[in-house]
């Protein structure tokens, strides 16, 4: 994404393009784990999407399809608060590569 | 009964891409309350946490129309939008039926302190519009100073645990009762942990005619010091100590909206936190003696205004 300088922003600092925060990968903040979805232990409950704070829980309908890694940033909220007996989530180690920033 | 699987197919109005900290009780908060209501919605924010994350320069978390304020008037800024509405619709220029739903948002920095008297303002004058505070107990945004909010023997850059003192010495203000002395029709306090809760509040708070006042816990796992997998489990524990007592005051009438089957001690919420560890050493112990008779006179209290109030 190209950043507009003062020159082209719209006087009065305004943003007309919402939720183009979407474009900022927080995904490439994770470090050191991200959780795995075990589909066949899910009750779908949606408390994984309930309580992602990046919104990386993706949901069609009525059932929970697994993590968007882009914005997953590994707090491990999800399996912490996952109620199946055998977890739907767990966490799990991945290789690190150090991160290059937000932009596309 | 709303269902989590329903409200989960709205569209959300706080996206992704945000940069609030792992684990933050925010957007957890935001998820929830914003779909309270469907009508188009306009948002006031203060400085504050939720407004630098979500509104790095150039760009936008925000899926609905905002507006930044300074510090201390969110809800003076929401005040003025909420009469402009009602004079367009006075004047012909929008319909009269054209239902539009507005809210303040602050920390517990830009509204147990900083934005106090705004707010106190507002809801004498009685404006249509909700304020929430998400209360995370610090000036979270600028590196953990205590505020009004900070909670008796917490630790924080300016009221550090030490050989002076046993961190902040003073109570947390009550800003829940505070707001309902304001006689307004409507103020709760509510915890993400209970999101069917938050939900119903944020949609009376929405529904009511004139102010109304959320406020609600949001633990911070950067300035409380623990765990980030541990958020919720964290606010769970704050209703089951009665810590944060979850209630409600409508129209007057006070009614809690949860009651732990057995009340906890308060070292549950005070041990995993990392800014209450130095009230474990020996010499400390009165400190947490003090916080335990501050949360049970609280918890008397709330319930002697439930039956004065019936």
């Amino acid at each position: 994404m190209k950043k507009e300088t003062w020159k082209e922003l719209t006087i009065g600092t305004i943003n007309p393009n919402a939720g183009n925060s979407v474009q900022n990968h927080t995904g490439t903040w994770r470090s050191g784990t991200k959780p795995e979805f075990i589909e066949e232990h899910c009750i779908h409950c949606f408390f994984c999407w309930l309580y992602c704070p990046h919104f990386a829980v993706v949901i069609d309908g009525d059932k929970v399809k697994g993590f968007n890694y882009d914005y997953c940033t590994g707090c491990g909220l999800c399996a912490e608060e996952c109620p199946t007996k055998e977890k739907s989530i767990i966490m799990v180690k991945e290789n690190v590569q150090l991160a290059g920033g937000g932009e596309e | 009964m709303a269902k989590l699987k329903d409200i989960a197919q709205l569209e959300d109005r706080l996206v992704a891409g945000h940069g609030m900290c792992l684990g933050c009780g925010i957007p957890l908060i935001f998820k929830v309350a914003l779909r309270a209501t469907e009508d188009p919605l306009i948002i006031s924010n203060a400085t504050g946490c939720l407004e630098v994350c979500t509104t790095i320069f150039p760009r936008t978390a925000w899926n609905t129309t905002w507006v930044h304020s300074a510090f201390e008037n969110a809800a003076a800024t929401m005040a003025g939008i909420e009469a402009m509405y009602k004079s367009l619709k006075r004047n012909g220029k929008l319909p009269q039926d054209k239902e539009i739903k507005f809210l303040a948002t602050a920390g517990d920095g830009g509204t147990y302190d900083i934005g106090l008297q705004a707010l106190s303002g507002a809801m004498e004058r009685g404006h249509n519009f909700v304020y929430l505070c998400y209360d995370n107990n610090a000036y979270a945004n600028t590196g953990g100073q205590r505020s009004s909010a900070t909670p008796f023997g917490a630790s924080a850059t300016t009221s550090p645990a030490g050989s002076e003192i046993p961190g902040k010495l003073q109570r947390k203000k009550d800003l829940t009762k505070i707001l309902a002395a304001h006689n307004i029709p409507y103020v709760a306090q509510a915890n993400p942990a209970r999101w069917q809760d938050l939900y119903n509040k944020a949609k009376k708070a929405f529904e009511v005619e004139g102010p109304a006042f959320l406020n609600v816990l949001c633990p911070c796992p950067t300035e409380w010091k623990y765990d980030e997998s541990m958020t919720v489990k964290l606010a769970k524990t704050a209703m089951d100590t009665c810590v944060w007592p979850l209630y409600e005051v409508d129209n007057g009438k006070y009614k809690i909206n949860y009651t732990p089957k057995e009340k906890k001690s308060v070292t549950e919420w005070l041990k995993p936190q990392g800014r209450f560890r130095h009230l474990f050493k020996e010499e400390n112990a009165w400190v947490i003696e003090e916080y335990q008779k501050q949360v049970d006179e609280d918890w008397e209290e709330l319930h002697k205004l439930v039956e004065m109030t019936k």
